[in-house]
C-alpha cells in the first residue's frame, strides 16, 4: 500500500474529527448549563431565568446543529476511509458506537426538538426534564464514545481469531470498565464543562464591556463560575489519572510525551521544558526537576518508568515474537481444520504479539520474510513523533491549571465582591473564549498522534488499516470537506456572532406583567406568587 | 461468560438480520417523510410562509428521525463488521454525496430563518430540496446495485479490495436497474413526504403535496412493478452453496454461484410474498387516500407500502446482504458476515432493553406535537420557530 494514501486518509480523519470536537465541548457543557438555569427557572418561577435559559438554549441550538451534522460523518467515516480497521476490529469497537446511538444519542435528539419547539406545548416541569435529558443523553453519548475511543488505547477484553481474522469479545465488561475509558470520559466531560463555562462567562462579560443585558449577564456568570471552578479541578485531577493508567497501559506514549529518551533510576526527574531532539534521542536545554515524573507517573519513589530505548528494545523482542505468531497464522489459515493442535497451541501462546509482526507491513508483503535491518526499522516506528507530543502536552497542561485560576477569581468575585467586576478582568474573560477549545484539541492530539503507529496500540498498525482507495479518491472527498466544512464555519461563525449582538429576546409583556404582581406583593396587596 | 450461548448463533445471526430490516425501515418511515418534505419544498410551498410551515412540520423532529440513520450505522458496525467494512468503502464517493447532503439539512433548518435576506432563504431552501432529494434517490441507487452485485473481492487477509478505478466506480453505479430503483425510493418517500404534508400542514401547502404525491405514488407503483419483472426475467441472482449457519464468520468459507433468479425465492418461500403485496397495496391505497383527502390513514398505508417495499427485497435476497459480482465467493450472507456470537448477544440484550424505550419517547414526542402547523403558528413565534 502507498503511503500517500494512508497520510490522506489519516489527514482527513483528523481534520474531521477535531472539526467536530470544536462543537462537542459546548454541546457537553452548555447542555447542564442550560439544564441547571432552567431547574432555577422552575424554582424561583423568576421570568428572568426563562429569559436566561432560553438565551443560551439558542447558542446552544446554532452550535448544536454543527455538532449532529458534522458527527454523521464520524459515524460513517471508519467504514469509508478504514475499511481493514472496521474489518478487523468491528466486533469490539463497533458495539460501543451502536450503544451510543441506542442509549444516548437516540434520547438526546428526539428531545432536543421539544426543548425549542415545546415551550408551550408542554408544563415548566416537564419543559425542564426534556432539557435534562437532552443533556444527559449528549453526556451519555461521550461515555461510549470514549469506551470505544479508550479500547484503541488499551485494547482489553479481546482476543484474535484465526478463522475470522479479526479481534473479538471475550469480555464486553472489560472493554467497558477499561480503566483508560473511565479516567478520559470524566476528562473529556470536564474539559467541555470548562469550554462551556469559558463561554458563557466570555460572553456575559461582554455584555457587562457594552453595559446591557446586566441582569443576564451577572446571574449567568454566577452559574458559570461556580460550575466552571468544580469542571476545572476535575479536568486537572482527571487528566492527571490518565496519565498515570498510561503509565502502565501506554508506556511508549508516556515516555514520548515526557521526552524520557534514556529510563532513568526510580523517580525518575521531570522535564518542564527543553527542545527534544528524535534523530539524537536527546532533550537540548532540558529544565529538569528531581523526582516529580517517577512520583506523577507511578505514585511511588521506587518503581521505575521505562524510558524510550528500553521500550524500543521491548518492541525489537515483540515482533520477533510476533512472527513466531503469523507462521503459525498461515498454517492455521491454510490447513483449517486439520492443522495440528501443536501449532494452534504456538499460535495461541504468541498471538499477543501478532500485531507487532504486522508492522513489517510497511516493509515487507510476508513478515517472515524479514531482514534484521527491517525489524531494526520496525521497532523504531513504535516511537512516536517526540517534540510535537512534548510540546502540545504542556501547553494543554498550562491550559488546564490557568482555567482553574480564572474560575476561581470569577466565583470569589460573584460570591464575596457582590458581583463587582474590574474592567481588565472582564476583557481579560472576553479574550480567553478560544483557550478551552484549544486546549481540547491539543488533548486529542496527544492521544491520538500519541498512539502512533498504532490505530489500535500493540494490535493494528495505522498503515494497515486503511482502505483500498485511490489517491484520486481521497483527494476528491478531502477537497470537499475543506470547502465545505470552511463554508459552514463561516456560516456558523457569522450567526453566533449576530445572535450574541442581539442579545436575548425580551418578552416586555411577561416581564411586565411578573413585575407588577411581584411589587404588588411585596406591597402586600395580595398574597398569591405572582404568575407567569 | 457463557451466558450468550443460551441463544444459538445462527438464531442471533437471523435475529440481527431482521434487526437490521427493523433499523433500515424505521430510517425509511421517519426520516423518509423528512426527506420526502425537503424535496417537495420548493414545489409546496411558494411563499416563505408556505415554505415554513412546510418545514415547520418537521422541525421538530427531523433530528430524532435522523438519529435512524446513524444508529443504521452504528449496528451495521457491531453487528455486520464486514458489510460495514466493504460497502461504505465500496460506495465511497456515493457515500461522500450521501453524508454532504446530510450535512446541509440540519445546517439549512437551523440556519434559514435566522436571517431576513430573501437570497439567504432560498439558498438554504434549495439545500433541504438536495438534502432530501440527493439520498432519497441514491439509497434506491445503492440498494438497485446490491441486488445487481457490488465490484469487490476479499483478499486472504479478508482486506476488501475493489475493481475499477475512482471515476467508474461512482459512475458505475448508475447501471440501469440501479437507477430505476433509485427512482423507486425517491418517488416513494415523495408520496411518503406528502402524505406527512397533508397530515401535518393546511390549505394550499398540503394542497399541493396531495397532487404531487398522487403522482409520485403513482410512479413508485408503476416502477416498483416493472423492478420486479425486470428481476424476474432480466437479471442473475446468486445462490449460496453449502450453508453452515453456525460456522466463523469468513465469507471465504463459502460457495457462491451465479444464474439462478432472484424470484426463485417465492417459490421456495411461498409466504414471503406477502412482502410485495403490502408494497403494492400500500401505495395503491396512499394513492387512493390522497386523492380522497383522508389523511392519517393515508400515512399508515403509505408506511405499509415502504416496510413492503424494504421487506420485499431482504427477504428475496436472504441469505445474501452483499452480493460480489466479480468474485462471487466474496459475497457477504447472513451466515458469514456477523460478528462473534457473544457480541451479537451483548447488542441484542442492549436492544431489546433500548429499541423499546426509543419507541415509546418517540411517540411521546409526536403525541405532544400532534396537530397542523398553521401560517398563524409561524408568524406569530417567528424569533422561536425554524
Amino acid at each position: 500500500m502507498e503511503i500517500g494514501l494512508v497520510e490522506l486518509s489519516r489527514l482527513q480523519f483528523a481534520m474531521t474529527a477535531m472539526y467536530h470536537f470544536l462543537f462537542v465541548p459546548l454541546t457537553l457543557g452548555l447542555s447542564i448549563l442550560v439544564a441547571i438555569m432552567e431547574t432555577v427557572y422552575v424554582m424561583t418561577n423568576r421570568p428572568i431565568w426563562r429569559q436566561i435559559t432560553k438565551f443560551w438554549a439558542m447558542l446552544f441550538g446554532i452550535n448544536f446543529a454543527l455538532g449532529v451534522a458534522t458527527g454523521l460523518t464520524m459515524e460513517f467515516q471508519f467504514g469509508m476511509n478504514w475499511s481493514y480497521y472496521s474489518h478487523y476490529v468491528g466486533d469490539i469497537f463497533g458495539a460501543p458506537l451502536a450503544i451510543e446511538g441506542l442509549m444516548a444519542f437516540f434520547m438526546e435528539a428526539t428531545f432536543v426538538g421539544l426543548m425549542f419547539f415545546g415551550w408551550d406545548k408542554l408544563t415548566k416541569v416537564q419543559h425542564a426534564v426534556v432539557t435534562w435529558l437532552v443533556a444527559i443523553g449528549s453526556n451519555f453519548s461521550a461515555l461510549w464514545i470514549l469506551i470505544a475511543n479508550g479500547w484503541m488505547q488499551n485494547p482489553v477484553g479481546s482476543v484474535f481469531n484465526p478463522d475470522t481474522m479479526r479481534m473479538e469479545m471475550t469480555s464486553f465488561f472489560d472493554v467497558m470498565f477499561n480503566e483508560v475509558a473511565q479516567a478520559k470520559f470524566v476528562h473529556t466531560v470536564s474539559a467541555g464543562y470548562v469550554t462551556a463555562s469559558v463561554f458563557v462567562l466570555g460572553v456575559s462579560a461582554f455584555y457587562l464591556i457594552q453595559d446591557k443585558h446586566k441582569d443576564l449577564a451577572r446571574r449567568s456568570i454566577g452559574v458559570a463560575s461556580a460550575f466552571g471552578l468544580a469542571s476545572a479541578l476535575s479536568v486537572v485531577v482527571l487528566g492527571d489519572e490518565s496519565g498515570y493508567s498510561a503509565s502502565h497501559t501506554q508506556k511508549m506514549k508516556l515516555a514520548a510525551i515526557e521526552a524520557m529518551w534514556e529510563t532513568e533510576e526510580a523517580p525518575a526527574s521531570f522535564t518542564l521544558v527543553g527542545f527534544p531532539d528524535q534523530e539524537a534521542r536527546e532533550t537540548h536545554y532540558a529544565v529538569r526537576f528531581p523526582w516529580v515524573m517517577g512520583i506523577i507517573g507511578t505514585r511511588s519513589l521506587t518503581k521505575k518508568i521505562p524510558g524510550i530505548a528500553e521500550l524500543v528494545k521491548i518492541s525489537e523482542h515483540k515482533i520477533r515474537d510476533g512472527i513466531i505468531a503469523y507462521d503459525a497464522l498461515m498454517t492455521i489459515r491454510a490447513e483449517r481444520e486439520a492443522t495440528p493442535q501443536q501449532v494452534r497451541d504456538t499460535f495461541e501462546a504468541h498471538s499477543g504479539n501478532l500485531g507487532y509482526a504486522l508492522l513489517l507491513k510497511r516493509y515487507v508483503d510476508d513478515p517472515r520474510e524479514a531482514t534484521e535491518e527491517q525489524i531494526k526499522l520496525a521497532a523504531d516506528d513504535t516511537v512516536p513523533g517526540v517534540a510535537p507530543l512534548f510540546w502540545a502536552f504542556r501547553v494543554m497542561v498550562g491550559l488546564g491549571f490557568s482555567f482553574i485560576a480564572v474560575m476561581l477569581y470569577f466565583f470569589w468575585r460573584s460570591s464575596f465582591r457582590q458581583m463587582q467586576f474590574p474592567r481588565w478582568s472582564l476583557y481579560f474573560a472576553v479574550a480567553v473564549i478560544p483557550a478551552p477549545w484549544i486546549a481540547a484539541e491539543l488533548g486529542w492530539f496527544v492521544s491520538e498522534f500519541g498512539r502512533q503507529p498504532w490505530t489500535v496500540d500493540g494490535i493494528l498498525p495505522t498503515a494497515l488499516s486503511a482502505s483500498h482507495l485511490t489517491v484520486a479518491d481521497l483527494l476528491i472527498t478531502l477537497t470537499g470537506f475543506v470547502t465545505f466544512y470552511t463554508i459552514l464555519f463561516i456560516v456558523e461563525m457569522g450567526l453566533m456572532v449576530k445572535y450574541i449582538r442581539k442579545g436575548p429576546y425580551q418578552d416586555v409583556e411577561e416581564t411586565n406583567t411578573w413585575q407588577r404582581a411581584y411589587e404588588a406583593r411585596l406591597r402586600g396587596e395580595t398574597n398569591a406568587t405572582p404568575a407567569e | 461468560m457463557i451466558l450468550f450461548e443460551m441463544i444459538d448463533y445462527d438464531v442471533l445471526r437471523v435475529i440481527w438480520w431482521v434487526l437490521l430490516g427493523v433499523l433500515l425501515i424505521g430510517f425509511a418511515l421517519t426520516d423518509g417523510f423528512d426527506m420526502g418534505v425537503g424535496a417537495l419544498l420548493p414545489f409546496v410551498g411558494k411563499t416563505d410562509v408556505e415554505r415554513r410551515v412546510a418545514i415547520n412540520t418537521i422541525g421538530p423532529v427531523w433530528e430524532g428521525n435522523q438519529v435512524w440513520f446513524i444508529l443504521g450505522g452504528g449496528a451495521i458496525f457491531a453487528a455486520w463488521p464486514p458489510l460495514y467494512a466493504v460497502s461504505f468503502s465500496g460506495f465511497y464517493l456515493a457515500m461522500f454525496v450521501i453524508l454532504a447532503a446530510f450535512i446541509l439539512r440540519p445546517v439549512a433548518f437551523k440556519y434559514r430563518s435566522k436571517r431576513d435576506s430573501q437570497a439567504w432563504r432560498s439558498s438554504w431552501d434549495w439545500a433541504l430540496f438536495v438534502g432530501g432529494a440527493v439520498p432519497a434517490l441514491l439509497f434506491g441507487v445503492a440498494v438497485g446495485n446490491v441486488l445487481l452485485g457490488v465490484p469487490f473481492h476479499l483478499t486472504e487477509d479478508l482486506m476488501p479490495m475493489y475493481d475499477g478505478n475512482f471515476f467508474s466506480k461512482f459512475i458505475g453505479l448508475l447501471r440501469p436497474f440501479a437507477l430505476l430503483a433509485g427512482v423507486v425510493s425517491l418517488s416513494v418517500l415523495l408520496m411518503h413526504g406528502a402524505a406527512w404534508l397533508s397530515l401535518k400542514a393546511e390549505g394550499p401547502v398540503a394542497q399541493r403535496a396531495r397532487r404531487i404525491g398522487t403522482v409520485a405514488g403513482i410512479v413508485a407503483f408503476v416502477t416498483y412493478a416493472v423492478a420486479g419483472l425486470w428481476m424476474a426475467f432480466g437479471m442473475d441472482g446468486y445462490a449460496l452453496g453449502e450453508v453452515t449457519a453456525n460456522g466463523p464468520s469468513n465469507p471465504l468459507y463459502s460457495e457462491v454461484s451465479r444464474g439462478v433468479s432472484w424470484m426463485s425465492a417465492y417459490a421456495a418461500r411461498p409466504w414471503i410474498w406477502i412482502a410485495p403485496v403490502m408494497g403494492f397495496s400500500g401505495i395503491a391505497m396512499a394513492v387512493v387516500g390522497m386523492r380522497a383527502g383522508r389523511e392519517v390513514s393515508t400515512l399508515l398505508w403509505s408506511q405499509l407500502g415502504i416496510v413492503g417495499i424494504i421487506s420485499s427485497v431482504g427477504l428475496t435476497m436472504f441469505p445474501f446482504i452483499l452480493p460480489s459480482n466479480v468474485d462471487p465467493k466474496s459475497s457477504l450472507t447472513v451466515w458469514d458476515a456477523s460478528s462473534s456470537h457473544q457480541t451479537l448477544f451483548v447488542m441484542l440484550v442492549v436492544t431489546v432493553i433500548f429499541l423499546p424505550l426509543i419507541l415509546g419517547y418517540t411517540a411521546w414526542v409526536y403525541k405532544v406535537l400532534w396537530g397542523k402547523v398553521t401560517e398563524a403558528d409561524v408568524t406569530e413565534n417567528s424569533h422561536s420557530v425554524y
